[in-house]
């Protein structure tokens, strides 16, 4: 075997985007033989990834990529409202050409974040978001509240390189300087690392998060909320408001529980209103890879996060309304181009249902149960591994992907490349 | 190949650099580069296309030394939505749609510059960590060339090397950076502050130790200001001062001119920092009068305004302490970000109004600064953008610079306490069209340090703005001061970019790629190594993958001269 290894990869499983994963790299065979540093997700995802060279499938059936770009090109010329669905498993440099390829088309244009973080992104626009980095957290946090979210399993090494066990500037003892408070309805692993594990009833969490807001501004509550007392509640702001700096982390228990928006708008309300005492933050524990880099590429390009439509020339926003699950629920959209992410395994049954129906456009380099009905698949290369491109952080901080394999198939940036060009000849 | 002639004929020409004031000259660019006309080819003048410039006003490419536009600007973006449901732009001709009012999507940023005449632009500030982003954001903005600063007042590195006296790793570790970010000057906003807000405070007086390093805002003005000059960067020290907003800001300003101890300087948005305390009512006042004496007792420094424009605008800063008060004082939604090592911002969305005292004002100070520094080659027209307002008001700025009239008619709609305050309405002074080309392109492209910029002699880049007299402030305006707002110079004619022309009657006609400026000082290299050990130790991103390798469009500007 040929081997070389290359360090300071940039792993893009997850919002974290780690960049210092070492990779055995096997260079005749073009394939990775070993992987170091990485959590179990960002390990699995690279040594199942196979850079070989395949064909895009029509209907099913291989195609030569000149064949498939030509055949997706007819899709787009002939769709009448297109939508063009995921984006956060693609670099920036191709959600950008995909952005402005639904500019030019008039399409409908959403991101994974509708049925992510996409509520976090309204609470940011209701409320504002006191943020900062993960390096910040690293430095200076002697405070992590996690809210709805498990890190443990979700985001490998959040606990270890970021937020629990790292020791910084401020806090040079790691884990022994830290207090790691999780709030969730279950104990999960994440809970079980933790100092403080408050578990609360399913769906109560705006009213807890709400009352903790009172009782910050001197109000006394007259029993429990959510299952939690009011003495726990009590002890629990006064240990918000007493630290040196706090980081709050929340995820899709926020989020994709009833409330919603709200849930997360009350806790970055609350976040905004402990900088009354002491400096405290949230980031929200952005999922894909480059999730976040699809919020921003969207918002600079057309003014908003997620959920834009463009089918009057100019850019709309509406949550609801342009997000993908609804279009499709709705029979709004006649063609759909999905972006290295998986609708048909993840929406609702009625919206996958009718994703089946309408001619469906994938870019994924891997094999996914959208990919399996798509009338076009392009099994791309995969950025940071067989082709390079920018992706943000959850903190939204940009990071280079360097390849480190050879590219045996074209990358997304390079099939959308064409793809237009064809559609506009 | 066959060259591209572009030739601009018979306008009346105003080109300070070159002491052209209005006469009728004719431009001819070649391949993107003014030449003169005895330099063409008998077959280069007949293939030439030509702008008839007859009647007409012909000034060098616009040249905005202070906006943000790139970066951390898409955090307003997307923090107001509602902005950007109030304007929108479609898509025609090839071009791309947008939306945003205060904070115009980055495409629409590119249109609306150069229909007004406006072919570069300075994103003001971007963290070293956030410099990825604006140049990404750069290479969806074309037309323009852009060039970015990078903050460094608040950096731990710097602050630990000052509080060690290490002064010279310092200045290595800036060169370093400036190269990594492809940034093309050295900012400071509030130094000291942001560093200390991450402990819930501030810094107020220059001589303030800062709470977690041992070294004052003085002495990292001083030695930003060194370092700039040492390492030759074009442009010197991009200062955003003290106490900005507050009534003793205008007093904290003149003192900070001492700081930088003879060294170059540019005072960025010094309205915002020009204060003094109201007799009456305790609110602000302008402090004008004494800045203008003080910057004529400090010939190493130049300006620009920032001037305030009525209606809905963004802020958006490094002063993170700032934006946490201005959220405090006016309960408007705050988003705050720290960035590990580099300092903290914040954004949040006001309003500027010509009733209140406050707000009267600031504009007020905005207007006397621009009146009373005698020297239009130490001062630059800009609002901040989108801070005190939005750059596409730089034409209603203009009027007022230009008209007395109109002037007094916008004064007398104005808070009447805080007019009575001020020794505005006793101002007769009026801009010419050259003292305009002046502040809007000589005086910026000179402070800039870019040479083919903001001029057209031979040499210059091919960018020119051609404007029909008649046809200035007749368009509706975007802005919500519809009833009071008249205009000069908001649509060119013609905009030429690189000889090309991207503009033709106030519209956006082709979509060409702009440069990004940078640069490469020289530094030793033996920092390197110290500047390893500190990512390892304090950053959450590898030594490796911080630089930027990848930028493409760029062109490196020599710190030589």
């Amino acid at each position: 075997m040929n081997a070389k290894t290359e360090n300071n990869v940039v792993c893009t499983f997850c919002g974290c985007l780690c960049d210092d994963i070492s990779v055995d790299v096997d260079e005749r065979e073009n394939k990775i033989a070993g992987v170091r540093n990485a959590c179990a997700n960002g390990r699995a995802m690279l040594e199942n990834y196979d850079a070989g060279p395949r064909l895009p499938r029509h209907n099913g059936e291989e195609t030569s990529w000149d064949d498939a770009i030509t055949r997706a090109a007819g899709i787009i010329k002939k769709a009448k409202s297109l939508l063009i669905y995921g984006f956060s498993s693609s670099a920036s440099e191709a959600q950008r050409l995909a952005v402005a390829l639904g500019d030019k088309l008039g399409a409908t244009l959403d991101t994974t974040s509708s049925v992510c973080h996409g509520p976090s992104g309204l609470a940011m626009q209701a409320a504002g978001e006191s943020t900062c980095t993960l390096g910040e957290v690293k430095n200076r946090a002697d405070l992590l509240l996690f809210w709805g979210c498990n890190p443990v399993v979700s985001h490998g090494r959040h606990l270890s390189r970021y937020s629990l066990m790292p020791r910084g500037r401020y806090t040079v003892g790691g884990r022994a300087e830290r207090r790691m408070i999780v709030v969730d309805v279950r104990r999960t692993q994440s809970a079980r690392a933790s100092d403080l594990f408050l578990r609360v009833e399913q769906g109560t969490d705006f009213e807890i998060l709400h009352a903790l807001r009172y009782i910050l501004r001197g109000g006394k509550l007259r029993g429990p909320v959510g299952g939690v007392p009011e003495e726990a509640l009590s002890s629990l702001a006064g240990e918000l408001k007493s630290c040196r700096y706090g980081a709050a982390f929340m995820g899709m228990g926020l989020t994709m529980t009833e409330g919603r928006d709200m849930n997360a708008r009350e806790l970055f309300s609350l976040v905004t209103e402990l900088n009354e005492y002491t400096r405290f933050c949230v980031i929200p524990m952005r999922g894909h890879g480059n999730v976040t880099g699809a919020d921003q590429v969207f918002t600079w390009q057309t003014g908003f996060p997620f959920a834009v439509n463009l089918s009057r020339g100019y850019p709309r926003y509406g949550p609801g309304e342009y997000t993908a699950v609804d279009m499709l629920a709705n029979r709004e959209a006649d063609a759909a181009l999905i972006l290295s992410s998986d609708p048909g395994a993840h929406f609702p049954k009625g919206a996958a249902e009718y994703l089946k129906k309408i001619p469906t456009i994938v870019l994924d380099p891997e094999r996914s149960v959208s990919a399996e009905s798509a009338a076009v698949w392009f099994p791309v290369a995969k950025y940071g591994v067989d082709c390079s491109g920018t992706a943000y952080r959850m903190d939204a901080i940009p990071v280079y992907a360097r390849a480190f394999l050879r590219a045996c198939r074209m990358s997304d940036e390079e099939v959308l490349t064409r793809v237009v060009a064809e559609a506009a000849s | 190949m066959k060259s591209r002639v572009l030739g601009v004929t018979g306008g009346a020409v105003y080109d300070p650099k070159n002491g052209v004031d209005g006469e009728t000259r004719d431009v001819w660019i070649r391949d993107g580069v003014v030449v003169a006309a005895g330099e063409l080819t008998r077959g280069e003048l007949e293939g030439a296309e030509v702008i008839d410039a007859r009647g007409c006003w012909v000034m060098p490419g616009g040249v905005d030394i202070h906006a943000h536009v790139a970066g951390k600007a898409n955090t307003g973006r997307k923090l107001c939505p509602a902005d950007h449901r109030a304007r929108t732009l479609s898509r025609a001709g090839g071009l791309r749609s947008g939306s945003g009012f205060t904070t115009p999507t980055t495409h629409m940023t590119a249109y609306l510059y150069a229909q007004m005449g406006y072919t570069t632009v300075v994103e003001a500030a971007s963290s070293p960590l956030g410099a990825r982003h604006a140049h990404e954001e750069f290479g969806d903005m074309p037309i323009l060339d852009k060039a970015m600063l990078v903050l460094f007042g608040n950096n731990e590195f710097i602050l630990d090397c000052l509080a060690r006296k290490e002064r010279e790793t310092a200045r290595h570790y800036v060169a370093w950076m400036l190269e990594a970010t492809g940034g093309y000057g050295v900012k400071a906003v509030n130094p000291g502050g942001a560093d200390d807000w991450k402990w819930g405070g501030n810094v107020h007086g220059l001589d303030d130790t800062l709470r977690a390093f041992d070294t004052t805002p003085r002495e990292i003005i001083a030695f930003l200001a060194e370092t700039a000059d040492a390492l030759g960067t074009p442009h010197p020290l991009h200062l955003h001062g003290l106490n900005l907003g507050l009534p003793e800001s205008g007093a904290t300003t003149i003192a900070l001119m001492d700081a930088f101890e003879g060294h170059r300087g540019h005072l960025c948005h010094l309205q915002f920092l020009g204060y003094r305390k109201a007799e009456k009512g305790g609110g602000l006042a302008s402090d004008a009068p004494a800045l203008a004496e003080a910057l004529k007792k400090h010939p190493n420094l130049s300006a620009d305004i920032g001037q305030i424009i009525f209606g809905n605008a963004t802020t958006m800063t490094a002063d993170a302490p700032l934006e946490y008060r201005l959220h405090r004082l006016t309960n408007r939604k705050w988003c705050g970000t720290d960035m590990e090592n580099e300092g903290s911002s914040g954004v949040v969305p006001i309003e500027y109004s010509r009733r209140s005292r406050d707000g009267a004002a600031q504009w007020i100070t905005g207007m006397e600064l621009f009146l009373l520094i005698d020297d239009p080659w130490r001062v630059c027209l800009s609002t901040d953008h989108p801070n005190a307002g939005p750059f596409f008001c730089y034409p209603q700025v203009i009027k007022l610079l230009t008209d007395r009239a109109y002037r007094s008619e916008m004064v007398a709609s104005l808070n009447a306490a805080a007019v009575r305050e001020s020794v505005l309405s006793g101002l007769s002074r009026e801009y010419s069209l050259y003292e305009i080309a002046v502040v809007t392109r000589a005086a910026p492209a000179k402070i800039l340090g870019l040479t083919k910029k903001g001029h057209l002699g031979a040499g210059a880049d091919g960018d020119v703005a051609v404007y029909n007299p008649s046809r200035q402030g007749t368009r509706s305006c975007a802005c919500s001061n519809r009833a009071r707002c008249a205009r000069l110079l908001d649509v060119a004619a013609w905009t030429v970019k690189g000889g090309e022309i991207v503009a033709k009657d106030g519209e956006c006609a082709k979509e060409t790629r702009g440069e990004t400026f940078t640069l490469a000082p020289a530094y030793d290299a033996s920092v390197e190594g110290r500047i390893r050990d500190f990512f390892a130790d304090y950053y959450s991103l590898t030594y490796d993958n911080f630089p930027i390798r990848e930028l493409r469009g760029k062109k490196v500007i020599s710190c030589e001269n």
